[in-house]
């Protein structure tokens, strides 16, 4: 018995790396994004073409698919980090990050028209940095609103948002008297496009900023730990001093700051705002980051670097349908595939039922050798 | 003997604490209803006091009633579908394209309506009770999977002109004894649409369900307490499987009912549908934790939810975002009222 058991382990120490390759949380979404690569180089090697050509503003910029990807993904990436938090302590997501976006872009837009007609420069750098700090608040006391519901009510994460899911959009459409409004001055789209005379996009170096500072702040507090802690058990890591109300709340509220970035990127790319269609259907595939990541979405462990990594995978998804000519509304269904098929993948049953066959086959195995 | 007595004691005892606990809510629920409906004659004029404005709130709402019957079903098993809404929409835009392009006729696109409501009833109750998804994650797949899928069926509005179809949609069914006089003295009696009797039916047959079948218990037994349930040898992911399978039918048959209402199939049609659901069955006492909950109060709930919005509208403040707005805030008060009241629960208990 007890040899058996020796070489069935030797066995699999053998296979070592391949199974720690394998069991790696970051494997599945450089997995994915290989695929993706691949497939697309088959279809169309061209797809990775990057050129250096000038803007309509006159300055050289990079223009391609591989930066259009990185840059177009810098808004899931920034909401993939807020995401991960609150999936890791309250066991639940988020579903109201787009219509929260929209309320956040409607609020920059509002600051901004309102104060910005003749003005000199200095003066409308100050007010952005108004609008911004504005938009942060408003979009964090939203995300408290659902920590709260979340953390003090008890209720569901995915019932609290609701909520906000449905009233969202109306709320951003009421800030703004449902008036389409666009902003003529440049400057207001530096921060969704190209800064003069760089010619990388701007939300490029913005999302690698809150993935600098998420990584000093996991880093350097206990933010990891607690919200792990939460995640796992509640009520131990309450008996361990650990407050799971104020952890799940603060999870909520750092995910609202993230959507404040995300909107004032947004509505900085077109310098305009539709109420109805702006981050539509982000949600999903914020959600969709975290399961690609590999991470268990009943909360718990996470691992941030997989998250953005699957949220840069989901981008480069999105972009290749594009390219193949499916309709912007249409490409929903595709998504919903993979992520039915990234649940089946990593629901705990299946999981058990693989490796039960990985052993019944190895015992077979074991058999015919002692045989 | 004494045991015995005790025994009912207890009974009685657990059979009022029950009562209580689904009844108070559904108390609620009546007494907010009519509340609502008294501001509406003293605020709005005599327009509410007309039998026929009150069969009308029916006629434009009996998609969505018999959608949050479905929805009242799975959230008593403890779990909650988001994909209704999209699925009906789906259903419009099969049906229209059915009808119109493909030279089907009425009994055809109801079997396809029913059709598409089983396959996601049977699909997401698999994921969900077989393989213990979370309900809220799989129905959300499904609702963007509906929603994709609409949009690939056809993306554009199609009105329905199939002669069969329209004569069906526009069939009116006069009530006996209930209307109004008019200015001459005539009486003019209030009508219902087809959609209503049937939205009726619906009602009243899961209400028999729930009521005087052992399925109807099952549901509330895992609902209430998932492990003894099972302790009780109710087979728990059947009963799971079957609360989605008949959510998803409801699904299709609400469908069919927004589609003979609106005679037409396009990409925005239901949004935002699964949300009124569960408000409504919120607002009609059924609780998210699962085991409580009733058809009746599902039927008033859905009542008070069309009232408030057609006071909203008739209050002039008919800019699109104030229902939205409403619903949002009626749902977030009876979240926080049951919440409170399950708090109180527990602490009883303690």
């Amino acid at each position: 018995m007890t040899t058996s058991e020796n070489e069935l382990s030797s066995g699999n120490s053998a296979k070592g790396f391949f199974s720690k390759l394998v069991s790696n949380q970051l494997f599945i979404p450089l997995a994915a994004l290989l695929l993706l690569v691949i497939f697309n180089l088959i279809a169309d090697p061209t797809f990775f073409k990057i050129s250096l050509e000038p803007s309509s503003t006159g300055y050289f910029i990079l223009s391609g698919n591989l930066i259009s990807i990185i840059d177009n993904a810098s808004e899931l990436a920034i909401l993939a980090i807020g995401m991960t938090l609150v999936t890791s302590a309250s066991g639940g997501q988020d579903i109201s990050v787009g219509s929260a976006i929209a309320i956040a872009g409607s609020v920059v837009l509002r600051v901004v028209k309102g104060y910005s007609d003749g003005i000199s420069g200095g003066e409308f750098a100050g007010i952005m940095i108004g609008a911004f700090l504005l938009c942060v608040a408003v979009s964090a006391l939203f995300g408290a609103f659902n920590g709260a519901l979340v953390a003090y009510f008890k209720i569901q994460p995915m019932v609290a948002t609701l909520i906000l899911f449905t009233a969202g959009r109306s709320i951003a459409a009421w800030i703004n008297n449902n008036e389409n409004i666009s902003i003529n001055d440049m400057r207001f789209g530096y921060f969704g496009n190209f800064l003069p005379a760089i010619p990388i996009p701007t939300p490029v170096f913005i999302s690698a900023l809150c993935m600098i500072i998420i990584a000093v702040v996991l880093k350097v507090t206990n933010l990891r730990l607690y919200s792990q802690a939460v995640g796992i058990n509640a009520s131990s890591s309450r008996l361990n001093g650990i407050n799971p109300k104020t952890i799940k709340l603060l999870t909520f509220i750092i995910l609202g700051v993230c959507v404040a970035v995300c909107g004032f990127i947004k509505v900085s790319r077109t310098s305009s705002i539709t109420y109805a269609v702006i981050a539509n259907n982000i949600e999903m595939d914020a959600i969709l980051a975290v399961a690609l990541g590999g991470n268990n979405l009943g909360g718990g462990k996470f691992n941030m670097t997989a998250s953005i990594l699957g949220a840069y995978v989901i981008q480069f998804l999105t972009t290749t349908l594009y390219k193949f000519k499916v309709s912007s509304s249409a490409i929903s269904a595709y998504k919903a595939v993979v992520v039915i098929l990234l649940i089946i993948m990593s629901a705990p049953i299946v999981r058990k039922w693989i490796t039960d066959q990985k052993n019944k086959r190895a015992a077979a195995r074991l058999r015919k050798e002692a045989a | 003997m004494s045991v015995n007595s005790n025994a009912l004691g207890e009974k009685k005892l657990k059979g009022r604490a029950s009562l209580t606990d689904t009844n108070l809510l559904l108390i609620i629920t009546i007494a907010v209803f009519i509340v609502m409906y008294l501001c509406a004659i003293i605020f709005l004029g005599k327009g509410f006091t007309k039998p026929q404005m009150f069969f009308n709130i029916l006629n434009e709402n009996a998609s969505l009633l018999v959608l949050s019957c479905g929805m009242t079903l799975v959230m008593i098993t403890g779990g909650i579908d988001i994909s209704v809404g999209q699925v009906t929409c789906l259903v419009c835009m099969a049906c229209a394209v059915n009808l119109e392009m493909k030279g089907g006729n009425v009994l055809t696109s109801m079997l396809i309506a029913l059709g598409i409501g089983l396959a996601f009833g049977i699909v997401q109750g698999f994921l969900v009770a077989y393989l213990e998804f979370q309900p809220f994650i799989v129905t959300l797949a499904g609702m963007f999977f509906a929603k994709g899928l609409t949009t690939i069926i056809c993306s554009d509005r199609i009105s329905v002109t199939e002669p069969g179809f329209e004569a069906l949609s526009k069939t009116e069914v006069s009530l006996p004894f209930i209307g109004s006089y008019n200015k001459a003295g005539e009486f003019i009696p209030a009508f219902a649409e087809i959609g209503v009797i049937v939205a009726l039916l619906v009602v009243a047959l899961l209400f028999c369900l729930l009521r005087w079948t052992k399925l109807g218990r099952n549901f509330y037994a895992v609902g209430g307490n998932n492990q003894s349930a099972n302790m009780l040898g109710i087979n728990v992911k059947l009963t799971k499987f079957l609360a989605h399978v008949l959510c998803g039918l409801c699904a299709g048959i609400g469908g069919y009912l927004f589609f003979l209402h609106a005679r037409s199939g396009s990409p925005l049609h239901a949004t935002g549908a699964e949300m009124n659901a569960i408000a409504s069955s919120i607002i009609g006492g059924t609780m998210l934790s699962g085991g409580v909950g009733n058809i009746v109060g599902t039927l008033f709930g859905v009542l008070s939810l069309s009232t408030i919005k057609n006071i909203v509208t008739s209050l002039g403040l008919d800019d699109p975002w104030w229902t939205n707005i409403t619903v949002a805030a009626m749902l977030c008060i009876f979240l926080l009222v049951q919440s409170v009241i399950l708090a109180r629960k527990n602490n009883n208990k303690k």
